[in-house]
């Protein structure tokens, strides 16, 4: 099940330069929210807040607090592995781990946290594949085929079917149809709806009609800043702020 | 003006363009011939002057006494092989452990200083290592020893390994490496099970690199290993080694001596090349279909 998601005063640096601005914001479980905002306006480095991505590259900086579900996950002691395995990733480009096979790649998360149980594996393995839409067209050659010898959009598919194999309460993708064709990122986008009965998603993207299509909450970004954080319907029909109807009418970004 | 941009294809390219291409087309083929020119020269040398020599006993037998006939090579191509395998114990993890550091960590004072020490150590020539190693390994075992030539080999080692590991995990994008980490696996595990395996071909290149380099050095062995008439398989014994004998063979005053060296210089060949096509094949085998 997907839990909740609060965000109080987020700033993130990279070295001197605040590309966050005290970012509130609170999603609610199992609830898909997406942001939406010019390029270089924040919100892939506020999705990389949320899973502790953002301080592996070094001269990086992050403050304020981010609770998951009960956890604060910037809290001392709370080791950053932990909120990885609870909080999973889908990237811009898919990057399936080139030298394993399809069954290895899935299996990835599990097997190199130590998880041995074979039977148990191949379970999960078939249950994240079908949840990712995927199973049909690789069953067959589950072991024998490189992750990386797929189509661009299988990729995709079976990146998103390694993050659900450990079984993460919150999904972040980081605009995960961006490199895909129409067909591929309609597949992706059904597979989004279907996967909010299970987890929380936040999702970054590019295209406006994509974020009207899938989720229920949009945020507007704006130079590091949540400018507008509302239902989606509110944000491309009747925006509160003038900067964000001037962004989804067009007029700049 | 339109059809003009688009068109400057259908004019016809000058003829001092034409003759550049074709002439620079040529230098680079000829290039390319003289650079596979040496290397079937040498084989072809070495399997005209040695194949006559090379016989059962010869991969069997140690050298006989001076003034018999026959004998073989048998004890330094088993040398070689347990001297090779002392450097490779020793070359090859700390090689990659070393690349690893400095790929993944070495952004710093020390990381720098390895990199220097590394290209350093590459640069001295192997006479030196094998100088070096004696004052540290023969003095203090107050004896020769396939021990001690294997750690000169070693030695060697290492900085081809290290920079070639290094090299190939940095070409692994930043974005496997996030991939990694993105499912809560912990860093050490992301670099051993992800980075380094994604770099793995390359990385074994690196190794075969330096073992073949390792397999036909004889100045660091001349003082280490020393060499011997006789079968030996006590790492703490001096023992004999293919280029050893090879040098002892083809400058002594006897004829049929050359002849055999001539035989192992063949040998010795056939068995890198073996070696490293080999591990190129077992390799391979463990990769999938369609990696890149």
């Amino acid at each position: 099940m997907g839990v909740g998601i609060e965000v109080r005063n987020l700033k993130a640096w990279y070295g001197n330069t605040e590309a966050l601005h005290s970012v509130n914001m609170q999603m609610g479980a199992n609830q898909v929210t997406a942001l939406i905002g010019p390029s270089g306006c924040g919100k892939s480095t506020f999705v990389r807040c949320l899973n502790r991505m953002h301080e592996t590259i070094p001269g990086t900086k992050v403050e304020g607090d981010v609770r998951i579900g009960s956890t604060d996950i910037y809290a001392n002691g709370t080791p950053a592995v932990e909120v990885r395995r609870r909080v999973g990733m889908v990237f811009q480009k898919p990057n399936p781990f080139p030298t394993m096979s399809i069954y290895d790649n899935v299996a990835a998360g599990l097997k190199l946290n130590g998880f041995r149980n074979r039977h148990r594996l191949d379970e999960i393995v078939e249950k994240s594949l079908k949840q990712a839409a995927l199973w049909d067209e690789v069953k067959d050659t589950l072991k024998k085929k490189s992750g990386a010898s797929l189509s661009g959009g299988q990729q995709q598919r079976l990146c998103i079917a390694r993050a659900l194999a450990v079984e993460p309460e919150v999904l972040l993708m980081d605009e995960p149809a961006s490199a895909l064709d129409p067909i591929s990122t309609g597949k992706i986008e059904e597979l989004i709806d279907e996967l909010k009965a299970n987890y929380t998603i936040v999702i970054v993207t590019h295209n406006m009609q994509q974020a009207a299509r899938v989720a229920g909450f949009t945020g507007f970004f704006l130079l590091g800043t949540l400018v507008e954080f509302d239902k989606t319907e509110k944000i491309f029909t009747n925006p509160s702020d003038k900067r964000t109807e001037d962004y989804i009418t067009g007029r700049f970004g | 003006m339109a059809s003009r941009a688009l068109g400057s294809g259908s004019q016809p390219i000058s003829w001092t363009r034409r003759l550049s291409n074709s002439a620079l087309t040529i230098f680079a083929v000829v290039c390319s011939i003289l650079v596979i020119v040496p290397l079937f020269a040498i084989f072809a040398y070495l399997v005209i002057k040695g194949i006559g020599s090379i016989n059962w006993a010869f991969l069997t037998q140690a050298p006989k006494p001076v003034g018999e006939t026959g004998g073989g090579m048998g004890n330094a191509i088993v040398g070689s092989g347990i001297i090779l395998g002392v450097a490779s114990l020793i070359g090859i993890p700390l090689g990659i452990g070393a690349g690893v550091y400095l790929a993944e960590y070495g952004r710093n004072w020390l990381g720098n200083a390895v990199r220097f020490t590394a290209d350093v150590l590459n640069g001295i020539p192997s006479i030196v290592v094998g100088i070096a190693v004696w004052s540290l390994v023969v003095v203090t075992q107050r004896h020769f020893s396939a021990l001690a030539g294997g750690v000169a080999l070693g030695i060697m080692m290492i900085p081809t390994v290290s920079r070639a590991t290094e090299e190939m995990l940095l070409l692994v994008p930043r974005t496997i490496r996030e991939a990694a980490w993105g499912l809560g696996i912990s860093q050490w595990r992301a670099t051993l099970s992800v980075t380094l395996k994604t770099a793995s071909a390359g990385v074994i290149t690196g190794v075969m690199l330096a073992f073949a380099r390792a397999a036909g050095e004889t100045a660091p062995l001349l003082f280490t290993a020393f060499g011997n008439q006789f079968w030996s398989f006590n790492v703490n014994q001096p023992m004999a080694a293919l280029p050893l004998q090879i040098f002892v063979y083809a400058i002594s005053p006897y004829d049929d001596w050359h002849r055999l060296a001539w035989a192992g210089a063949l040998v010795l060949i056939i068995l890198i090349v073996g070696a490293v096509t080999a591990v190129r094949v077992v390799t391979s085998r463990g990769m999938m279909k369609g990696a890149t």
